[in-house]
Parts: structure tokens; C-alpha cells; sequence
């Protein structure tokens, strides 16, 4: 494919990124992951495995938890796109953070992003999770570091902070 | 007013906010402007002579920045220890997945098609692919008899004891490979101009391992290669020598191209190309009195290098030191070698040789047991070292341990006699088979030996205008917590609060070396050293009667205010100084290896399924002595991660090898824990306090690496009488020993992984 076929093979996508409205020109079968970090900025997702299974790249897509890395952005087009960039906002997010870094849920950081994500998911989903939802809510994600112990007191921690608030 | 208490409380990450939100930049989030990627281009054969290399077609190759071994401009390897392996392969190969050429394109995408499209031909030349097959020496593939290093430690008269013993037990015992399996793959982002040299922005462990690489592979002076390192997403060892491998590739193509260029390796190939642990085989022969005592044996113990001797020696040396366990032995002769073979070369991984002999010496203390006649629990006890005994190496211990006292905790703790009895009970009926088994064991923290004199660290303090004291070290934070622990020592040394003390990014062009960020060193080393940076620096400033004792950060504030003013810059620095009462003998490996050991009994529950023929862990109790504890958050941390690791060692993760290339270089099929395969990880801690470590702290990150797998393998015998000798212990391995045609025939007295 010379150059300018490259080009012409470029699709305009549209979607929702963090409440904002985007704008991309990109392959349709370009990675999201690859979209949000080099045309759109967003750092926070990873790239840990590139096919699914340790979920360090993990995004909201129209409120669903994915891996972004599987995600073609022409299947993003007209979606609703949140990042761990835009969860500041959320009533969840002070709670898991301050739990994480209480816990010690976070260590090296490189699966958080993703692991914060799929916790917040959990708890959008289950007001009260027990230690098998919590471990099953974070199957998708690996971590290497922490050995998950400490993930799970911050997201139960995190749980019970939002009762309590 | 004076902060207390800042030594032992779990104050917030230094790093953690930036972690928790997103923020936190490692290499891939960076760029810089103009910046190519690089790819690199590997063989495909274990072994041969480069003949002819083919650019193809269908790729405009003008576009393309290509790097060979030609064009290197000082010596072409990577400075470690025996300088053997090349930064580029040039006429020879040694193993699949070594680097020839290196390419660099602006579009990332376009690089793996024409990474595809060089072709290279080759005289292939006979491989080696095991230990044994690198003892036969069939070929000579390393040196004159494909040995990297031996080790003889020598205690006593073991050829008098045979004839006096009882029992003489032998076994032989296998560890496979193992993935560090950090989640960020290795990556580096080099620049180069002429005037300033190498600069490199890499996930790494050792900033001035990098650097000395770069100075030997470019031939530049030391001011003119600077590292940096970024926040680094994990590392478990596999960021120990490696960067220097990717950051002079990254180097040599920016140095070409005249702009920066970003290596990353995506998964794939970053399991196949970089190192593994060893592995390793160890066989004992032990001569037992008729009460269960250790005589004296013979321990040989051998790892599988790969084709280049890189840190072999090392690992070895660790494994050598830790092949006798926490016991006593009178007589002792233990003889070990790293071996070549045509894989690519295996490397630091937590634990550093010592998960392997020790992995031999816990299950060989249970076939000890049932040779005897007496109990797991009782064996141990009748051998365990004491105060005031001395070690393998002859080392007395003179810390005051109680290792009688530390398994009646652990089993206490774990519910091991009940649970014996109850699961004996429940075993002879149902279709699952329940275990428990027992692992006590030690860890030397820091450099073997002599090394931390050849090591010969400086840390450095520097207080600003702001009354805020920087901790300048090389030591890298990859997640264990190195920012944090440090900050917290220099606080508490300065009376300050942790708030006003922070840690400098390790940067060569900042930082003085403070060693490599290796061998659980940091807390106990590197932290006694920025104790007494930290203490200088509050001299200084009473010294010239800026300060009086009893102050607080607004006068401590001042205090720094007024000196700078005055004299410039508040810096203060510390080196290492060996204590006086260690002497270690490299030529007859004698001697006080280690500073300190850490000592610990772990206690593993399994479930073995008879019907999936899989393994369970079920509960699992890690009980250490380890020091003081600084940071009891963090420290707990430590022990749950790297329990974590050795059971995916102990039972999921198999590297599958062909021709020494990984088959299964992909998350999908090297299967490492994730959160529905872990039991309950309980941590509990002795403190038992430490002279040479800052506020009495040993070493704690690698120990927990050894323990899981013997207490695994424990417990599944245990579970099902059968002996298994080697890691990791797959399905399949128990459904060849414990499927129901093979009950009437004797078990093999090591049923080996698959290869």
C-alpha cells in the first residue's frame, strides 16, 4: 500500500471521549487503544499483552468494560468513550483512589489505570460486593506486582466508603 | 516540634497519586519530536554462521534507517560482567531471537513488514538445548567446556561421613524456566547528538548498568551518556541487565538517524527475545543420623545459562550460597556450574538463583523426613541452624534467631496439625485430595560477598531554599516501593515530616550511583546510607550554628534559606563502608556471605482434583522474620506479590522450549496467576531488629520467591503420596503419576515436566 492509499483508506470516526466530543481520522481497523494515546493524548490506558488478556488497557465503551486494545475505532464510531483520564469526575473514583493507595492496590501502577476501571464497573453494578465478586469483577485484569490481596481490601475499602458517604 | 513515627507507618506512596489517576508516564508515554521507532531484526536458528543478508521487495527501503554491527562505534557488547554477548550479531549466532539489524521508520505499523522482509541465510551449526546436553560436550558451543563459572564450597570432611550415617538420601530436583512478566514490556527512548553524547529514557532497574554499556559500546566519556529512568511497570529482575541490550540499540539508531528513536517490544516479542530465570537441576545425597540429624552430603547444584554468560555467575553464586537451607550441616561439599546452551541467555529474576537450591533443599528435607521415619515438621526442627552455628559458607550467625519458634508460629497460624489429621481422614474417600505441606527457609540481603565493597555506593542529600530535603540515589522504584521507604528514612533521620522530603527521578546526570536496584539491597543498604546523607546535612546545619536541636520544618526551612544565601548549594553524601566484622574469601567461597538473612517458614493447603487433575491452593501462610519493618503497608505488599509469583512458579507457568526458542511467548498460553486462581496470601512478620540495615531492616523483596514452591510440592505430596520432583508441576504431570492404570505400578522417582 503506497502512501497515499494509506491516506485515502482513513475513515472520519466520531465519538464521545471523557463528555467531549472527537473528531479522529483513522483505518477503521486502527486500535482504539492506539487512537486515545497517539491522536487523542490519553496516556492512561496500557498496552500490557495486545490481545485481551491482561485488560491494562482497559476503557469504558458506552458503559461496558473492554479492552481497547481489541476494539477496532470503527466499531467506537458514535460511542461514548471513558478513559481513567475521565473518571475524575465520578462519585467512585475518590473513594477507590484514596482505598488503592491506603491499600497498597497500587504498585508499579501499570495495571491500574485498567484495574481502578473494572473496580468501578464492579461497583456501578453491585453496591455491596462480596470477595468472590470482587475477585471475579477483576478477573480480566492482571497484576504482577501486588498479588491482588491488597487490590481487593482497596475495592472493598472503596465500597464501604461509598455506604458510609 | 519533632515528626515520630514515620519509621513503621504506612504513609501514602510518594508516587501513588500519579498511579492511581492515570498520570504516571512511562517510556511508551512519552515522545519526543521528529522521533522514529525502531525494530529490530532476529535470527531464527539457535545456531550458525550469518552468511547473506536480503533486503526484499515490496518495502522502499530508502525510507528506512538500518543499523548493522558495522556500524557500532566503540566495542560491540554489552558491558556486564565477562563482555561475551554482542549488542549485534555479526558472523555467528547463538540463539534464536538474537539481534542482527536494527530499523527505524516514523510510522510504527510499517516495521514489522519490513522486519518480515529480511531474509537471512545461514550454515546452521549443532545446538545445544539442556544442561545434560551441554555436559556431554558433544559440542562446544562457550569457552573450552561450555561452563560459564564452578562454585566448591568445602566444610568439614564429607567422604569421612558416609561410613557413620544411617540414612543416605538422594534425590535430584528440577525448576523450569520462568517470565518475569512485568506488564510493561521493556522499552527505551534514545537521543543523540554529537556535541552531548547518548541520552536514554528507559523502564529499567539500574540506571548506571545502562550507562556503562553505553560508554563501552559507543567509546564516550562518562559525561556524555546519561540515563534517565521512567516510572518503570515492573520489573521482578527483568529490568536488571536487559536495558542495556534495548537502550543501545535504541542509541545506535538515533545516533544514525540523527533524530530520537523509541524502542518498545510489544509482548510477543519481548517473552521470546529477553531473559528468564534458570533453569536449573540440583541433586542431594545426605547422610542422616538415625535420629533424623544432617550428617553432612553433597549438594551439586546447575543452571541453565543460555548462550551468553551475562549474569550467570551471580545467579549461581546466590544459588551456591543458599543450596544448604536454613540448617546446619558439620560436613558439607557443594559443587555448581552455569552450563551454555542455545537459548537466549536467562537472567536476574527475583530470588536470583536461590528460589532454585532452595526449591531442592525443602523438598529433599521431606524425603529426609520419610526416609527417617519422622514428621516434616520434625526434621527440620532437628536440623535447623541456631545462633552462634555457622553456615555452608562457615559464616557464624550472629543474629539472635529462633527458627524453633518461628515454624511452632507458622503452623500454629495455619491450623497444620488439625488440618494433617482431618485431611488424612477425609483423603481415603471423594475424588479430590487435600495436602498440606511446610517450607522454612532464608535470604541473604545484598551483594554476595565481596560485592558490596565492589559495589562501593554514594547516596546524596540536598536540601532547597523551600526547606525540602531530595534524596538522590539510583536506586530505580518499579512498584516495591523504593521512593516511599528512602523518603521515610531520611524524614525520620532529619526530624522532618515525610511531606518535606522527596525523591530525585534517577538520572545519571543528578544522581551518584548507589548501586544497582538489585538483591533486596535498597531498604537495608541503600536506606542506611541515606540515613546518614540525610544526618549530614542536619550536621551542616548545626554545625555552623544555623540550627539547634529540637526544630522545626520552619526553622529547619530557615536554617537551609540562610546557608544557601551564604555558602550555595546543601548537599551531604554517603558511601558505603563495609562493617568491620565481615570477611568473605572469593577464591574458597568462605565466609560471612551476607550482611543479614531474612529467615521464614511458609505453610501451603492444597486441593489436588482427581478428576481435572489440577491443583488448588487453598490457603497460605507466610510467616518472616525480616527486621524492622518500615513500612508495614508496602512490606505486606511484598510478601503477597511474590507469593503470588512462586505459586504461578510452582504450578502454572511453563515456558515450552523448541529448538531454544519460547513457543508460548503470549499472555494467552504462559498462564501466570490471576485473581480467581490465588488462595487467601496470609502475612505475618517477626521483627527481630538488624545492626548493619537502616533502623535494623533486612532485605524482604526476593524472599518470598523461595518458599511457595517446596511447600506446593509439600503439600501436594501430602495430598497424594506421589513424589514430584519438578516445577512446574502441571495437570498433565499428575494425570500421568496419578491416572488409575498407573496406581499399580511404582512411581517414578521424578516424573519430570514436559520440556
Amino acid at each position: 500500500m503506497n502512501p497515499s492509499s494509506a491516506e485515502s483508506a482513513k475513515r472520519g470516526i466520531s465519538f464521545i471521549v471523557n463528555g467531549e466530543a472527537k473528531k479522529v481520522l483513522a483505518h477503521p481497523m486502527e486500535r482504539l487503544l492506539d487512537v486515545l494515546r497517539n491522536n487523542l493524548g490519553l496516556t492512561g490506558a496500557k498496552e500490557g499483552c495486545g490481545e485481551g488478556e491482561c485488560g491494562s488497557c482497559a476503557v469504558l465503551l458506552d458503559d461496558m468494560l473492554v479492552n481497547s486494545c481489541l476494539i477496532p475505532i470503527a466499531q467506537a464510531n458514535g460511542a461514548s468513550v471513558v478513559t481513567i483520564e475521565g473518571m475524575s469526575a465520578h462519585s467512585l473514583m475518590k473513594p477507590l483512589q484514596e482505598s488503592f493507595l491506603e491499600c497498597g492496590g497500587a504498585q508499579c501502577g501499570i495495571c491500574t489505570p485498567g484495574m481502578i476501571l473494572a473496580a468501578a464497573h464492579l461497583l456501578d453494578k453491585k453496591l455491596d460486593p462480596t470477595l468472590a465478586d470482587i475477585r471475579e469483577g477483576l478477573a480480566g485484569n492482571l497484576c504482577r506486582c501486588t498479588g491482588y490481596m491488597q487490590i481487593f481490601e482497596a475495592v472493598a475499602k472503596a465500597a464501604r466508603r461509598r455506604v458510609t458517604q | 516540634m519533632t515528626v515520630r513515627h514515620i519509621i513503621g507507618a504506612s504513609v501514602p506512596r510518594k508516587e501513588g497519586w500519579d498511579k492511581v489517576t492515570g498520570a504516571a508516564r512511562y517510556v511508551d508515554d512519552m515522545a519526543l519530536p521528529g522521533m522514529l521507532h525502531g525494530a529490530t531484526v532476529r535470527s531464527t536458528i539457535a545456531r550458525g554462521k550469518i552468511k547473506q543478508i536480503h533486503f526484499g521487495p515490496g518495502v522502499d527501503w530508502n525510507e528506512y534507517v538500518v543499523v548493522s554491527a558495522k556500524d557500532i562505534p566503540g566495542k560491540n557488547c554489552i558491558a556486564l560482567i565477562l563482555d561475551d554477548q554482542p549488542c549485534l550479531a555479526s558472523e555467528f549466532v547463538n540463539h534464536p531471537e538474537e539481534p542482527i539489524l536494527l530499523l527505524a521508520h516514523p510510522d510504527r505499523p510499517k516495521l514489522r513488514k519490513a522486519v518480515e522482509a529480511v531474509s537471512i541465510e545461514y550454515d546452521s551449526l549443532p545446538a545445544l538445548h539442556t544442561i545434560e546436553e551441554s555436559e556431554r560436550q558433544s559440542t562446544i558451543i562457550w569457552g573450552r567446556d561450555n561452563t560459564f563459572k564452578n562454585f566448591l564450597v568445602e566444610k568439614g570432611d564429607v567422604d569421612a561421613i558416609w561410613k557413620k550415617a544411617a540414612h543416605i538420601v538422594e534425590g535430584e530436583y528440577f525448576t523450569g524456566a520462568q517470565e518475569q512478566l512485568y506488564i510493561e514490556n521493556n522499552g527505551v527512548i534514545a537521543a543523540f547528538d554529537p556535541k552531548n553524547g547518548v541520552t536514554v529514557w528507559g523502564s529499567l532497574q539500574c540506571p548506571y548498568y545502562v550507562h556503562k554499556a553505553l560508554i563501552t559500546l559507543f567509546a564516550l566519556p562518562e559525561e556524555k551518556v546519561r540515563v534517565v529512568q521512567m516510572e518503570t511497570g515492573g520489573a521482578f529482575g527483568g529490568k536488571e541487565e536487559y536495558p542495556s541490550m534495548i537502550a543501545g540499540h535504541a542509541a545506535l539508531l538515533a545516533m544514525k538517524s540523527g533524530r530520537p528513536v523509541k524502542i518498545v517490544y510489544d509482548r510477543m516479542e519481548d517473552m521470546a527475545a529477553t531473559t528468564k530465570r534458570h533453569p536449573s537441576r540440583t541433586r542431594h545425597r545426605t547422610a542422616v543420623s538415625k535420629d533424623g540429624r544432617i550428617l553432612g552430603g553433597e549438594i551439586e547444584f546447575t543452571i541453565d545459562g543460555g548462550a551468553y554468560a551475562t549474569l550467570s555467575s551471580v545467579v549461581l553464586s546466590r544459588g551456591t550460597i543458599h543450596a544448604g537451607g536454613a540448617y546446619y550441616w558439620p560436613n558439607v561439599r557443594i559443587r555448581t556450574k552455569a552450563v551454555a546452551t542455545n537459548a537466549p541467555p536467562h537472567g536476574a529474576f527475583r530470588g536470583f538463583g536461590a528460589p532454585q537450591s532452595l526449591f531442592a533443599m525443602e523438598r529433599h528435607m521431606d524425603r529426609i523426613a520419610q526416609v527417617v521415619g519422622i514428621s516434616p515438621v520434625e526434621v527440620r526442627r532437628r536440623n535447623f541452624l541456631k545462633s552462634g552455628q555457622t553456615t555452608t559458607t562457615e559464616q557464624t550467625i550472629k543474629e539472635n534467631i529462633d527458627l524453633d519458634r518461628l515454624l511452632k508460629r507458622a503452623l500454629e497460624l495455619s491450623d497444620y496439625a488439625a488440618k494433617k489429621k482431618r485431611f488424612a481422614e477425609k483423603n481415603k474417600a471423594g475424588t479430590n485430595r487435600k495436602g498440606i505441606g511446610i517450607a522454612a527457609f532464608l535470604h541473604g540481603a545484598g551483594f554476595t560477598g565481596s560485592g558490596e565493597r565492589y559495589l562501593n555506593s554514594l547516596v546524596g542529600a540536598e536540601a532547597g531554599a523551600d526547606g525540602i530535603v531530595r534524596v538522590l540515589v539510583s536506586s530505580a522504584e518499579f512498584g516495591q516501593g523504593t521512593n516511599t521507604v528512602l523518603c521515610q528514612i531520611a524524614a525520620e533521620a532529619l526530624g522532618l515530616p515525610y511531606e518535606n522530603v522527596s525523591i530525585a527521578q534517577p538520572d545519571t546526570s543528578v544522581v551518584p550511583n548507589s548501586g544497582p536496584t538489585v538483591a533486596s539491597r535498597t531498604a537495608m543498604i541503600v536506606g542506611k546510607l541515606v540515613q546518614s546523607a540525610a544526618r549530614g546535612i542536619k550536621e551542616t546545619l548545626t554545625k555552623t550554628g544555623l540550627l539547634h536541636e529540637d526544630y522545626s520544618p520552619e526553622q529547619f526551612r530557615a536554617a537551609c534559606k540562610e546557608y544557601i544565601a551564604t555558602h550555595g548549594a546543601l548537599k551531604s553524601y554517603a558511601r558505603y563502608e563495609a562493617p568491620p566484622d565481615v570477611f568473605w574469601d572469593d577464591e574458597k567461597y568462605r565466609g560471612e556471605a551476607y550482611a543479614a538473612f531474612a529467615w521464614a517458614v511458609y505453610v501451603a493447603e492444597v486441593t489436588v482434583d482427581l478428576t481435572t487433575y489440577s491443583v488448588t491452593v487453598d490457603d497460605f501462610v507466610a510467616l518472616q522474620e525480616v527486621g524492622r519493618v518500615l513500612h508495614p503497608v508496602l512490606a505486606e505488599g511484598q510478601i503477597t506479590g511474590g507469593v503470588a509469583q512462586a505459586i504461578g512458579f510452582a504450578l502454572y507457568e511453563n515456558v515450552v522450549w523448541q529448538d531454544g526458542r519460547m513457543m508460548n511467548n503470549q499472555m494467552t498460553n504462559y498462564i501466570m496467576p490471576a485473581s480467581m486462581d490465588l488462595p487467601p496470601i496470609r502475612v505475618f512478620f517477626e521483627e527481630n531488629g538488624n545492626v548493619h540495615g537502616a533502623h535494623g531492616a533486612k532485605g524482604i523483596g526476593e524472599l518470598p520467591m523461595d518458599g511457595p514452591a517446596p511447600a506446593i510440592l509439600n503439600a501436594v505430596e501430602d495430598a497424594t503420596g506421589v513424589r514430584f520432583c519438578s516445577i512446574p508441576l502441571l495437570p498433565e504431570d499428575l494425570f500421568e503419576a496419578l491416572r488409575p492404570e498407573f496406581n499399580e505400578q511404582a512411581v517414578p522417582s521424578s516424573v519430570r515436566g514436559i520440556a
